[in-house]
C-alpha cells in the first residue's frame, strides 16, 4: 500500500473579516496519485491549494508533507512543489527559454539548458523558447506555466485549473503530460470546474463546498458506487403526468413531456417490473439505459449537502 | 542553507530588465545629468562665483551624483518589488523555496549595480564637462555603495507597500527630491540664514550630501563621522523594517 505523501488534519482558515474559507478539513492524498479537488466557486479549493504551497497561512490544523510539518519546514516543503496557477500571470518581456530558466533558479536548481529544452519539447513549446511571452496565445501561456512548474524537478505538482480557458485539443494534450508525469512518480493535485477532467484523469476525488469536505473517495469506486444507471424512456407522445408504474421511482420528465429519466437502485431490482409495465403502455417507444457520470454524482452531493 | 541560486536568478532577471530597458535606466538619467553639467556648470556656473573654494560646476557633482543615487536607487527599487504584484507573477516568489533575506539581496543587489553603475557613468560624464580631482576615492566609493544599497532597500520597502502606480512614485516625488534639492546639493547651508541652516540639519539627505562632498573635495557642512553613522543608520532602520515587513508578510501574503 502507498504511503501518504500529504497528511492534513483539523485544517482550518479563517479570514480577518470573519469569512471562514476552509472548515476543519481532514484529508490525506497518497504518493504518486493524482488528485482532484471538485468544488464550485468559492468552496475553498485554491484556499487550500494556496496554504498547502505557502502563498498563505493556515488559522489553524496541521499539515505533514512528505513527513514533515509544513509550519516548522516550509522552505524543504516549498523545494518539493510547483505550482501552476489559475490565472496566467507571466512576465511581458521575456523569451519562453529565459522565464523557465529563471523559476529553475528561484528554486535552487543550477542551469540546465538540456532539462529545460526536454521540457519544451514534451509540452510541444520547443518552436516558442525564443518568443517574447507576449506573443503567446492563451494556451500556449498555460503550457509555459506548467513547464516553469516543472523547471525544478517537482515531487508534487500542484494545478489550479488547469483546462480554464484552453481548448479540447490542448486540455487532452495536458492530460497525457499529466499521465506522463504520474508515470515518472509524481503526485498531482488538480482543482477543476470540469468534472470531465477529473473523471478521465483523477485516481481519487474529493468534493469541497463552503470549506469543507463533503467527500473522498476513489474514482471508480465512487463512480461504482453511486454512478447508478438510469433508466430513460421515450414516449411517442408528450405526456401530461407521470404513469402510475413509474410515478414512486425517482424520476425527472423532461421539458418537451416525452422522456421520462428513472434513477435505478444500485441492485436495479425495480428495472424487470418496469419493463413489463411498459410493454403493456400503448404510449411507449423505446428505452435506454444510461450510466450517471460523475458530474451528475457531483451535483446531487451538493444540492444534497446544501439542502441538508 | 543560503539559497544562493535563488539569488542569482533574481538578480540575473533585474540586470536583464535594465538590459532591456537601458534607455530609461541609464541612458535617461545621464543625458539629464548632462543637462544640468551645461546649464547650472558651463552656463550658468561661470557666472557663480566659487563656493568653499571650488567651481559652481566642480561643487555640484556630489549633489547631481547623490540626486541621482537617490531618485533612481528608489524609483528602480520599488518598480522592481512592486511589478510582480502588479502583474501577479509575485506568487512564484512566494511559492519558491526563497526567504525573506534572500529576497532582499536579489532585488536590492540588482538595483544597487544599477545605481553604482549609473553613478560611475555620471562621474565619467562630469569629467568631461569638469577638472574633477577627487581627494578621498575609497571614502567616495563607500558613500556610492552605501547610499545605492540604503535607498535601493528604501526603495524595495516602497515597493511592497505600494499596491498602485500613484503610491509607488509618491515617495520619491514628494520626498525624496525635495529632500536632494534642499539637502545643499547645489549650495552651502551656510549661504541660508541661520533658522534655515539650523531646519537644513532636520533633513537626513544633507548629511549624505555632505559626506560625499567631503570625499571628492574635502569640503563640507557637518562632520564627514556625522555623515558616515547617518547613513549607516539610515540602512539599519531600513534592514529592520523590511525584516518586520517579511515577518508580518505585510502585503505579500493575505
Amino acid at each position: 500500500m502507498k504511503k501518504n505523501l500529504i497528511e492534513i488534519s483539523k485544517l482550518s482558515k479563517k479570514y480577518k473579516n470573519g469569512l471562514i474559507a476552509l472548515n476543519n478539513i481532514d484529508l490525506s492524498i497518497k504518493k504518486g496519485e493524482i488528485f482532484a479537488l471538485l468544488g464550485p466557486n468559492g468552496a475553498g479549493k485554491s484556499t487550500l491549494i494556496n496554504i498547502l504551497c505557502g502563498l498563505s497561512h493556515h488559522t489553524s490544523g496541521e499539515i505533514i508533507i512528505n513527513n514533515l510539518d509544513l509550519v516548522k519546514n516550509r522552505k524543504k516543503i516549498k523545494s518539493l512543489i510547483g505550482l501552476v496557477p489559475q490565472e496566467l500571470h507571466l512576465e511581458a518581456f521575456e523569451t519562453v527559454f529565459d522565464n523557465i530558466n529563471y523559476s529553475r533558479g528561484l528554486w535552487g536548481k543550477k542551469r540546465d539548458d538540456k532539462y529545460i529544452l526536454n521540457l519544451l519539447k514534451k509540452l510541444n513549446l520547443e518552436t516558442k523558447k525564443n518568443s517574447l511571452l507576449m506573443q503567446l496565445s492563451g494556451g500556449m501561456k498555460r503550457r509555459v506555466l506548467i513547464a516553469k512548474a516543472l523547471s525544478h524537478n517537482p515531487e508534487i505538482l500542484f494545478l489550479d485549473e488547469p483546462s480554464a480557458g484552453v481548448d479540447i485539443e490542448l486540455r487532452k494534450e495536458m492530460w497525457e503530460v499529466i499521465y506522463n508525469l504520474k508515470k515518472e512518480g509524481v503526485t498531482i493535485i488538480l482543482t477543476t470546474h470540469y468534472i470531465e477532467e477529473a473523471e478521465e484523469i483523477a485516481d481519487k476525488v474529493a468534493f469541497i463546498n463552503n470549506g469543507k469536505i463533503i467527500l473522498v473517495e476513489d474514482k471508480n469506486i465512487l463512480l461504482k458506487k453511486l454512478g447508478d444507471n438510469k433508466l430513460v424512456i421515450t414516449f411517442k407522445n408528450k405526456i401530461k403526468k407521470l404513469p402510475e408504474y413509474i410515478k414512486n421511482y425517482p424520476c425527472e420528465l423532461s421539458d418537451d413531456k416525452k422522456n421520462v429519466e428513472i434513477l435505478l437502485s444500485k441492485e436495479k431490482t425495480e428495472l424487470s417490473s418496469i419493463l413489463i409495465d411498459l410493454k403493456k403502455d400503448s404510449n411507449f417507444l423505446d428505452f435506454n439505459l444510461k450510466k450517471r457520470s460523475l458530474e451528475s454524482i457531483f451535483v446531487d452531493f451538493i444540492k444534497r449537502k446544501n439542502h441538508d | 542553507m543560503i539559497n544562493l541560486l535563488a539569488i542569482k536568478a533574481i538578480y540575473n532577471h533585474e540586470m536583464n530588465r535594465t538590459k532591456r530597458t537601458i534607455l530609461q535606466s541609464i541612458i535617461s538619467p545621464m543625458l539629464s545629468t548632462s543637462l544640468y553639467f551645461v546649464i547650472f556648470g558651463s552656463a550658468i556656473g561661470s557666472r557663480i562665483k566659487e563656493i568653499d573654494g571650488v567651481t559652481y560646476g566642480m561643487f555640484i557633482v556630489p549633489g547631481l551624483l547623490m540626486l541621482n543615487l537617490l531618485t533612481q536607487s528608489v524609483s528602480n527599487g520599488s518598480f522592481s518589488t512592486y511589478f510582480p504584484k502588479f502583474n501577479g507573477t509575485i506568487f512564484e516568489l512566494q511559492a519558491a523555496p526563497i526567504s525573506g533575506v534572500e529576497m532582499i539581496i536579489g532585488f536590492v543587489g540588482a538595483t544597487a549595480t544599477k545605481s553604482i553603475l549609473l553613478g560611475l557613468l555620471i562621474i565619467v560624464t562630469a569629467s568631461f564637462f569638469i577638472d574633477l580631482n577627487i581627494l578621498h576615492p575609497l571614502l567616495m566609493v563607500f558613500f556610492l555603495l552605501m547610499t545605492a544599497i540604503t535607498f535601493s532597500l528604501f526603495g524595495f520597502v516602497i515597493g511592497l507597500w505600494a499596491d498602485n502606480f500613484e503610491k509607488l512614485s509618491l515617495i520619491p516625488l514628494i520626498i525624496i527630491t525635495p529632500l536632494v534639492f534642499l539637502g545643499g546639493s547645489f549650495y552651502s547651508i551656510n549661504m541660508l540664514p541661520e533658522i534655515w541652516q539650523k531646519i537644513s540639519l532636520l533633513n537626513p539627505v544633507l548629511y549624505l550630501v555632505s559626506g560625499f562632498k567631503y570625499s571628492f573635495y574635502e569640503i563640507s557642512d557637518v562632520s564627514i563621522w556625522t555623515s558616515i553613522i547617518t547613513i549607516l543608520l539610515i540602512l539599519f532602520i531600513l534592514i529592520v523594517i523590511t525584516l518586520l515587513i517579511f515577518k508580518k508578510g505585510y502585503n505579500l501574503r493575505n
